[in-house]
């Protein structure tokens, strides 16, 4: 299944949204463009990757392998997104 | 021996020989001897003297690399600063050291440019990356210069580093080594662990904390090779590269041991590189220590104990790991360590007392505080000698072996690195609304010690913790920013008016 423009919309605005409430507190999420690293950006820490990850695998109820663990698949939004659609679609 | 000595030995005797991995840049000896040579006459350029403070606002990088040792062969004093760190702090710190150039980069230029308005001694503003009002650009300063090496005029025991570290009244002090002082403990630890210039060491830690800047130095000492990253944030990324790299000494705290142990199959990965691993900063849980047996039986485990005023202390050697699993060792070659009393004298097994540190790794005290100087540092037995008295409780067994007992402040171990509360209680008093703030650490089993903010708000306040946490994300390095805020009524204290936190944990 692909994910069609409208969904992928509501899931962007989901991942921002628990970005912005975990990781943005005291700043503006909205300034934050999809490409942007959390790393570079100062969002994100190791311990914030592993609550990112118990957020994804919890809603929506994908696996995260220990292989997938890597900034490929989960250092900006666009990432997150391309890689929850494709782990989705498997 | 100098510090910066370390790079221009190894670049003589392994000049194409890669030094430093970092992200994909990779440089030779060679190539970082020159390019510290060329930064250090940029710094002469710009009217450096010997002795004069130089800050470096970055994250882990070559570029954070380069100017350590470009600072030392300029002979001045480095200071490594938290990347994450705010302008409030960063103006106190660069009031104090007085430092007179600040290397940073575009994306803390801000920051760096808010601390340091107003204050004079701040004569240059060099950025790494870029252009902006305001700032040198450090490629096109170099490129005019020289990459030969400038005439030394420092001794060893000229202060090589001022390294800033959490104490119990809030304010940063600056931990003042002397090229004896880092020389003597790169050499102790480097012995104890058996470094070969064949090693190639892998840093997730910030360069601002002693334990990640000493990899640098250590790896630069025996000429063998950093692989230098900004973080352990992507566990998945972080095997790869002890695979690609072919990583042979990795140091960590328990956080990052932690996090590891959280990969679900760690075990299958090949990492038969590692030949050994480090940690300090807090004691390694028993259950971590026993999977870290299991998943790494041919890698040396090493239980370390130190502090910033004399780098380290104790190690435990890796085959008395099993037998005495919580303790951290004995005093490091070259360093004597013993418990004391309250009447400062030595106890015998099982007596819980304060550790004293001698040996020529220790501090020459804090950058310009007499009294804080005076309450860690003590006359030794010769004169002009000074010990260490580490404000940590230990006993030590039949064998002299050491163990941690407690802290004799309420300073908070978070990540392996020391919070002091009254530095988030002093920010968090900056709220409006709150009347009183108390500052715990609560046991995480992940970053050992969780940061916890208990806040009596006025009445009527419509304060929410998310407000108190914004207000420190602003305010404080990210790993002082409390994981946890509560709202109490009123804090519990004592007749003369004191918090009682004991109470509260």
């Amino acid at each position: 299944m692909r994910l069609g423009e409208e969904i992928r919309k509501v899931e962007e605005g989901q991942i921002r949204r628990f970005i912005a409430d975990n990781f943005m507190i005291g700043r503006n999420p909205t300034a934050l463009s999809g490409d942007a690293s959390f790393l570079d950006n100062g969002i994100i820490d190791s311990l914030g990757v592993l609550e990112l990850v118990s957020f994804i695998e919890g809603s929506y109820g994908i696996e995260v392998k220990d292989e997938e663990l890597i900034p490929e698949n989960l250092d900006s939004i666009n990432n997150l997104l391309r890689y929850i659609e494709k782990k989705l679609s498997l | 021996m100098l510090v910066c000595d370390f790079l221009i030995q190894s670049a003589k005797f392994h000049p194409q020989k890669t030094a430093l991995v970092c992200g994909e840049k990779r440089m030779t000896y060679q190539e970082v001897d020159r390019a510290s040579n060329s930064l250090a006459h940029v710094l002469l350029q710009n009217g450096v003297e010997r002795g004069d403070r130089i800050a470096i606002f970055l994250e882990n990088s070559s570029e954070a690399v380069i100017s350590i040792f470009s600072i030392l062969k300029a002979s001045c004093v480095f200071i490594v600063l938290n990347s994450s760190m705010k302008s409030g702090k960063l103006n106190l710190i660069l009031k104090n050291s007085g430092a007179k150039v600040l290397i940073t980069d575009m994306k803390r230029f801000a920051v760096a440019k808010k601390a340091a308005t107003h204050l004079k001694s701040v004569q240059r503003i060099i950025v790494t990356d870029g252009y902006v009002k305001g700032a040198l650009n450090m490629n096109d300063l170099m490129e005019r210069e020289s990459e030969s090496l400038p005439a030394s005029r420092c001794i060893d025991i000229d202060l090589a580093a001022l390294i800033y570290t959490s104490g119990t009244t809030g304010i940063p002090k600056g931990v003042m080594l002397t090229h004896l002082n880092m020389v003597s403990a790169a050499t102790s630890i480097t012995q104890y662990i058996g470094n070969k210039s064949s090693d190639v060491i892998v840093n997730f830690l910030p360069l601002s904390f002693d334990y990640g800047l000493y990899q640098v130095l250590m790896a630069f000492r025996i000429g063998a090779r950093i692989v230098l990253e900004k973080s352990f944030a992507y566990p998945y990324a972080v095997i790869s590269k002890i695979q690609s790299e072919k990583v042979t000494g990795f140091p960590g705290v328990p956080t990052i041991f932690a996090i590891l142990l959280q990969l679900k199959d760690l075990g299958k990965y090949d990492l038969s590189s590692l030949r050994y691993i480090t940690n300090t900063g807090a004691a390694l849980p028993l259950s971590h220590i026993q999977r870290l047996r299991e998943i790494f039986p041919h890698t040396r485990i090493y239980s370390m104990y130190g502090l910033t005023e004399c780098k380290r202390v104790s190690y435990l050697p890796p085959e008395e790991l099993d037998r005495r699993p919580t303790s951290v060792g004995k005093a490091m070659p070259n360093v004597e360590a013993y418990i004391v009393n309250g009447e400062d004298e030595r106890v015998g097994p099982g007596e819980v007392g304060e550790l004293v540190v001698r040996g020529a790794n220790v501090m020459k005290g804090y950058w310009r505080l007499e009294k804080e100087t005076k309450e860690m540092l003590r006359p030794g037995p010769f004169f002009g000698e000074s010990l260490l008295y580490t404000g940590d409780l230990f006993r030590m067994d039949e064998e002299g072996y050491l163990y941690f007992v407690a802290r004799k402040d309420d300073i908070i171990k978070s990540r392996g690195e020391k919070v002091s509360p009254r530095e988030i209680e002093n920010v968090i008093y900056g709220v409006s609304q709150v009347r009183e703030v108390a500052v715990i650490g609560v046991p995480d089993e992940i970053l050992g010690e969780a940061v916890k903010a208990f806040v009596v708000k006025n009445d009527g306040s419509t304060l929410t913790e998310k407000d108190i946490m914004a207000y420190c994300a602003k305010n404080l390095e990210d790993f002082m920013v409390p994981r946890f805020v509560e709202f109490i009524s009123s804090l519990p204290k004592t007749s003369t008016g004191k918090v009682k936190k004991d109470e509260l944990r």
